[in-house]
């Protein structure tokens, strides 16, 4: 792409290409920073920015009233010390290490038994899809915790079948179920992504295997798993990245104190209160910055892992 | 890679159609696709049940909602909650809270269009030296959490006497920050011939002609997807109101919601119930006019929902 436009001008105008093409490329990169210019005073202003100042806070007493204090590493120390912090990262890492798993599970599942080509896949398609649009939303918090309280609809129904658990929010553990629930119930974004890799997988891949003898489990080993790595990886980075960050949600149900008995303190929640109720910016930025890196290892993580099961395969593009 | 698929490949015909899945007698594919829209059935109806039981109980009196009932139905069905609902709360008029949505939805649509469109030509389009490194950087700030920078952000924005107006909430998307839509519009321009700019330049056209008579144009798919995700993002947006908003006039619905929800605790069930469904209807509109645009854009651009 980058090397056909010299070509071209080469065959139209073959007098002087040198001087024309200094200048050409000197007004290219005047025209891409203009270009560019709303996303880099974005990324400078609202991202480089607030995320050196917010390293320098995490070292600093600082109440948003008086002039940052430096204190050096006592935040970070502070942090291990503080019972409510370490209940906030248990919550948060149950969240991402069930929710993730088994919200991706059930929309390869679904994906897989909607790749057909039967009538109504559509409409099951977009039916499913909705919850992902609406979920994260004030409203369906809610809802949940309607549904999921004292004698509501999920409490009924469980104990029709003799299954007496009261309402789940006030259940301390029972909370973390109902908020895996949740996440779970938002499979259809997954589960879009999915079912569009499904149909890149050549057809006739499934019928020699098919031919060879191959029953379900070792079609789905074999061509399934293989060929649709890429897309479970993507899926699998999003999606945990994104389970870190779960707060609407969690501020609802817990009326934006975490209850009951901390059960439902997710780490974004902790940090704003931390940060904007207790107005301890300097500790919520220490926070912030512990966040970011637990982020990064598990991103990092997940690419070197990737070399041994995600499969790149050349023509699939 | 598929060890066991390749080398068998070449099968004579005749056996071929023993394993032809079209040779399935009628019966038995009647069957298998009975099972298939029975299994499919059930599983949409537990998947569409919280959003059905909510519209239901939005109609139901607080009596019914709360007690022992987990059926859809009522023989009490009444539009009571939605008048209750529409009276808003702490004397501001729930009409108030839709118009604020409104306005910051499509607020968040223009900036978005306006500034990631200009910024993904850029990135698609020119060449110009240091463009791999910024797009690497902007590749990486789509794993940023947003987190690290709401602290610092707040800072700078009190200080400079902007909390409690909607500029916090919509300059970043006229700054792109969003960095999805951006990577969505360079994946789109980058499968658009590059002949068509070559063209264009022969013709003497510079980059603002070739950006808004050929780019635009053609991008429509790539702008309405962003716009419809963007007005949604932004009509469901709870963190950045609630940082930066104080005054009930000017918030907009997830945030009255809470409100409603501190006040009434759960005295009107019913009441809350139906804001919650006033709240959520304009994205269910969208996603019913614009389904296909919506789940096509998931499945070939990744956008989370």
């Amino acid at each position: 792409m980058t090397q056909s436009p010299t070509l071209s001008r080469r065959s139209t105008s073959p007098s002087a290409p040198a001087p024309r093409k200094s200048k050409r490329s000197g007004a290219d990169a005047r025209a891409g920073y203009t270009f560019l210019l709303p996303w880099l005073l974005g990324f400078i202003a609202l991202t480089v920015g607030p995320m050196i100042s917010s390293l320098y806070l995490s070292f600093t007493n600082y109440n948003l009233f008086e002039p940052p204090k430096w204190i050096g590493l006592d935040n970070y120390i502070t942090l291990f010390q503080d019972e409510r912090f370490l209940q906030s990262v248990g919550v948060t890492l149950s969240y991402v290490v069930f929710g993730t798993p088994l919200k991706l599970a059930a929309a390869l599942a679904i994906a897989m038994l909607l790749n057909s080509k039967r009538r109504g896949q559509g409409f099951y398609r977009s039916a499913f899809y909705a919850p992902s649009l609406i979920g994260a939303s004030v409203s369906i918090a809610i809802v949940w915790k309607a549904m999921f309280g004292d004698a509501g609809p999920v409490d009924q129904g469980l104990s029709f079948f003799g299954i007496n658990l009261g309402g789940w929010v006030g259940n301390p553990t029972m909370t973390m179920p109902m908020m895996i629930l949740l996440t779970v119930w938002q499979f259809g974004a997954p589960m879009v992504i999915f079912l569009a890799g499904l149909k890149q997988i050549p057809a006739d891949l499934y019928e020699a295997a098919s031919m060879d003898g191959a029953g379900p489990v070792r079609k789905f080993l074999n061509i399934t798993w293989p060929m649709l790595s890429p897309v479970v990886f993507f899926n699998l980075l999003m999606e945990t990245i994104h389970a870190f960050q779960i707060f609407a949600s969690a501020y609802i149900i817990s009326n934006g104190e975490g209850g009951p008995a901390g059960s439902t303190l997710f780490y974004t929640l902790y940090l704003y209160l931390r940060g904007f109720s207790d107005f301890r910016m300097g500790y919520a930025s220490a926070m912030a910055w512990l966040l970011l890196i637990v982020v990064g290892i598990i991103t990092m993580i997940f690419f070197k892992t990737s070399k041994s099961w995600v499969h790149y395969s050349g023509d699939s593009k | 890679m598929t060890t066991t698929a390749t080398p068998t490949r070449p099968v004579p015909d005749i056996e071929q159609a023993d394993y032809n899945p079209k040779s399935e007698s009628v019966a038995a594919k009647r069957t298998k696709s009975g099972i298939f829209h029975a299994v499919t059935l059930a599983l949409t109806c537990v998947v569409l049940y919280p959003a059905l039981w909510m519209v239901a109980s939005a109609f139901k009196p607080n009596s019914e909602i709360g007690g022992a009932n987990t059926s859809l139905w009522s023989n009490n069905f009444s539009f009571d909650n939605f008048l209750t609902a529409m009276d808003g709360i702490g004397g501001v008029s729930t009409l108030t809270f839709f118009t604020n949505s409104l306005v910051l939805a499509l607020g968040a649509v223009i900036g978005t269009i306006l500034s990631a469109s200009v910024s993904a030509y850029a990135f698609a389009r020119i060449k110009f030296p240091g463009r791999s490194i910024l797009f690497g950087m902007m590749i990486a700030t789509l794993l940023l959490p947003f987190h690290v920078v709401i602290i610092p952000q707040y800072i700078v924005f009190q200080q400079l006497g902007l909390v409690d107006t909607y500029v916090p909430l919509l300059i970043g998307k006229f700054l792109a920050a969003d960095a999805f839509f951006v990577f969505l519009m360079v994946q789109f321009m980058r499968n658009l011939p590059a002949e068509l700019d070559e063209a264009a330049r022969i013709d003497g056209a510079g980059h603002v002609r070739i950006f808004t008579a050929i780019m635009l144009p053609l991008m429509k798919p790539a702008l309405i997807s962003t716009s419809i995700f963007s007005f949604i993002w932004s009509w469901n947006d709870f963190l950045g109101p609630l940082l930066y908003l104080n005054t009930p006039e000017k918030y907009p619905l997830p945030l009255a919601l809470r409100l409603f929800v501190d006040q009434t605790q759960s005295s009107d069930y019913g009441a809350m119930i139906a804001m919650s469904v006033l709240a959520l209807l304009p994205v269910l509109i969208f996603f019913l006019v614009f389904q296909r645009y919506i789940v096509e854009g998931v499945s070939t651009q990744g956008l989370k929902g």
